[in-house]
């Protein structure tokens, strides 16, 4: 996938006065804006008509959605909790694809994470809460980070496709997980829902002030923008990008591939550990079956909605964030089945990918003459 | 300016459609309604656990002032206490039933604490003395019904070997597993059960796996402990063999093959719960029962079953359902020749060794770990 983000160079053939190269540049932005938005506008159509085929009225569909997802303050806290750990696990796909990987494999990195975080906590004992946390962090983002780290090598040093590598290593990690839960890290008293021990009440990391949605998404919007800083700004940064580009040319031209791939891999992978050390220390308390709940999945999704830019990663997890949220409404006041919101994902997903071959043709955006 | 002028109309369109969906009434439950929300972790209609939970939920929409939200797919995180929350906060819910296992702990707690004005009802027996007093669990004692099911397995194999798909080796599960050889023995001292564990509550593929793998091996009757047993009844009554089902009725899937099953009886439960609560009345916070207090039932037995399995059947059944009959009565010995239960000792129903349970008796194949 291309990184394709920022306003396209606008073609040099005869020089254009300010004014119109002020228009291109302003009309390249707009693209960006304009075409996700009318994307998701018609996919949101052609769900109401999905929806009238079942009898349903379209405009109470739109209205539960806006009310589930953003219409009350109750909803758009539902929506940021369900975006928190949306934006890190998406990460895992976006940092990769800056070199041309396509890596699936965020929920394996995600319960290792939540593993390795875990582990580091029962291994502490009564250490001060703060340490605790900030060391729970720091294992589960190496947990993480080694996790996809093994795609990124197995790619680099012996060519095997990443994609596949990284798929596959989530059901090892599950294997892992379920092993480890249910045999040497399970408390004897968790009897039929085999789990880890409890971190404890004290070490649990709280919620953002005056809300219910803990600093998972704090960290999440933090992570990401570290990430669009690291890709757009930085030489490492433009190495990854030029190595996406063409790996040969960047081999060329001595860029270190390996070393970038791996590095890469291993933020990415540390991405979506931190979300699976979240869901322990902010949600769940302890590792069971319940951590592997897909977050990793949903994340591929958003880091392709969001074209692989890190920064646009927050509002499309934000979104589905809220698609997920008014899901609930969706089945409660319309009696439409639980599948009716992967309907919507599916039909958004498609038209944006499909929207990619508009940029760069709408007249009216680039051409805005005087 | 094209563009502008599409936007426009969009603009007004979104605008009337906000504007409409503003008016229309918020099917808010009216102050004399009480709304009562379920949440379900499968599906609704999975011939399973939660279908069973679902037919509870429909005995209570014909009950006056009563009104049923319901949610299904609700994965067991975060997700669920935003479900909890949105049913109280946008549908004025009141009374909630989180019907999974996983819901109870932290996420129904956490939530019981958050609203303490909730009443808060999981299903799993799970509630202690120092959790929420607004929040409550129940369970049933679903083993009586396994363990007639044994015993009509037993009069029906030919055989002499029977089969079990089990999702986990867990107390619940292994309590099940040996209350259905414990019966089938009654009738048949030799017979034998193999087990398999498939590692998960929903795992389809590896279900049908292991149904086919049962029936290759000689097994002709076939029973399970998953969330939704329709692989299993389907794959194996195709093979040829015969069935006993578990969480709700499945002989419409498999009528040929249908023997009897072990069912939930929400259907009862869930309306005596909620008149409890519409009365004012507290309902308690740890509420277990088994055939005699009709929270579990038997389906009615297949065509072909013999008469001498109906009687026996019926005999143990009544006898569990007076209240006046121990499965585990030892002695009973493991499957690898350790005395589990000695000479002498009965474990009732409710004894909390049976809460422990590790062990699969002498007659079943495989291992818990």
């Amino acid at each position: 996938m291309k990184a394709d983000v920022g306003a396209p160079v606008a073609p040099a053939a005869a020089r254009p006065s300010l004014r119109e190269a002020i228009g291109l540049k302003i009309g390249g932005a707009a693209e960006y804006v304009v075409i996700p938005a009318l994307a998701l506008a018609a996919s949101l159509g052609l769900f109401g008509l999905f929806v009238a085929l079942f009898g349903k009225n379209p405009l109470d569909l739109y209205f539960y959605m806006y009310q589930g997802a953003f219409g009350t303050w109750f909803s758009w806290q539902n929506t940021l909790t369900r975006a928190a750990p949306l934006i890190l696990t998406a990460l895992c796909t976006a940092l990769p694809a800056q070199l041309g990987m396509v890596i699936i494999g965020g929920e394996g990195a995600l319960l290792i994470g939540a593993l390795t975080a875990t582990s580091a906590a029962l291994a502490m004992g009564a250490a001060p809460p703060l340490v605790v946390q900030i060391v729970m962090a720091g294992a589960g983002m190496i947990g993480g980070g080694v996790w996809i780290m093994l795609s990124g090598g197995l790619r680099h040093y012996r060519g095997v496709n990443e994609t596949i590598s990284s798929l596959l290593l989530v059901y090892i990690a599950l294997a892992v997980l379920n092993y480890l839960v249910e045999g040497p890290m399970r408390d004897p008293t968790s009897l039929n829902k085999p789990s880890t021990r409890d971190i404890g009440a004290a070490n649990m990391i709280g919620t953002i002030p005056g809300t219910d949605v803990h600093w998972g998404f704090v960290f999440g919007i933090v992570a990401a923008v570290l990430s669009y800083i690291l890709i757009y700004h930085t030489v490492f940064g433009f190495a990854a990008r030029v190595a996406g580009g063409n790996i040969r040319t960047a081999k060329l031209v001595g860029l270190g591939v390996g070393k970038l791939i791996l590095i890469t891999c291993f933020l990415a992978g540390a991405a979506a550990g931190l979300a699976g050390t979240m869901e322990v220390a902010a949600v769940q308390g302890r590792v069971n079956a319940n951590l592997a709940a897909g977050y990793g999945f949903s994340g591929i999704l958003v880091a392709f909605l969001a074209r692989q830019n890190p920064l646009a990663v927050i509002p499309i997890a934000i979104l589905l964030g809220g698609i997920g949220a008014s899901g609930g409404l969706l089945q409660r006041r319309l009696g439409l089945p639980d599948a009716s919101v992967l309907v919507l994902q599916g039909t958004i997903f498609l038209v944006v990918l499909a929207s990619d071959s508009l940029y760069g043709r709408l007249g009216f955006l680039r051409r805005r003459a005087p | 300016m094209r563009f502008a002028n599409i936007s426009r109309r969009r603009m007004l369109q979104t605008t009337a459609a906000v504007a409409l969906g503003g008016s229309l009434p918020l099917s808010r439950a009216r102050a004399a309604d009480t709304t009562v929300g379920f949440i379900y972790v499968g599906s609704r209609d999975d011939y399973g656990y939660n279908q069973a939970h679902a037919q509870g939920a429909a005995a209570l929409k014909s009950m006056p002032g009563i009104k049923v939200v319901e949610e299904e797919k609700v994965p067991e995180t975060e997700a669920v206490e935003k479900t909890m929350e949105s049913m109280i906060n946008l549908d004025g819910a009141k009374l909630l039933f989180p019907t999974s296992f996983g819901y109870y702990n932290p996420h129904m707690l956490k939530m019981a604490v958050k609203y303490p004005a909730i009443r808060f009802e999981h299903c799993g027996g799970l509630w202690t003395e120092k959790d929420p007093k607004n929040a409550g669990s129940y369970f049933g004692y679903i083993d009586e019904s396994v363990h007639i099911s044994g015993i009509v397995a037993g009069h029906q194999t030919k055989s002499g070997k029977l089969g079990f798909v089990a999702a986990k080796p867990i107390p619940q599960v292994l309590r099940n597993i040996n209350s259905f050889i414990l019966g089938a023995q009654l009738a048949n001292p030799k017979a034998t059960l193999q087990v398999i564990f498939t590692g998960d509550w929903s795992m389809p593929v590896k279900e049908a796996e292991a149904t086919n793998s049962l029936v290759d091996q000689g097994v002709d009757v076939i029973t399970c402990h998953v969330d939704g047993p329709k692989t299993v009844v389907e794959n194996a009554a195709r093979r040829g063999a015969m069935v006993c089902g578990y969480h709700v009725n499945q002989s419409t899937l498999a009528p040929q093959a249908y023997l009897t099953g072990a069912e939930w009886n929400w259907e009862v439960l869930y309306p005596r719960f909620v008149k409890m609560f519409t009365n004012g009345e507290t309902i308690p916070n740890f509420y277990r029962g088994g055939l005699k207090e009709q929270i579990v039932k038997v389906s009615p037995y297949g065509a072909m079953v013999g008469e001498a399995a109906r009687k026996q059947a019926d005999d143990v059944k009544a006898k569990l359902t007076a209240g006046d009959y121990v499965i585990f009565k030892g002695p009973i010995s493991d499957n690898k020749g350790k005395m589990v239960i000695a000479s002498g000792i009965e474990r009732g129903q409710k004894d909390p060794e049976l809460e422990k349970m590790d062990y699969l008796v002498n007659g079943v194949i495989g291992a818990t770990s």
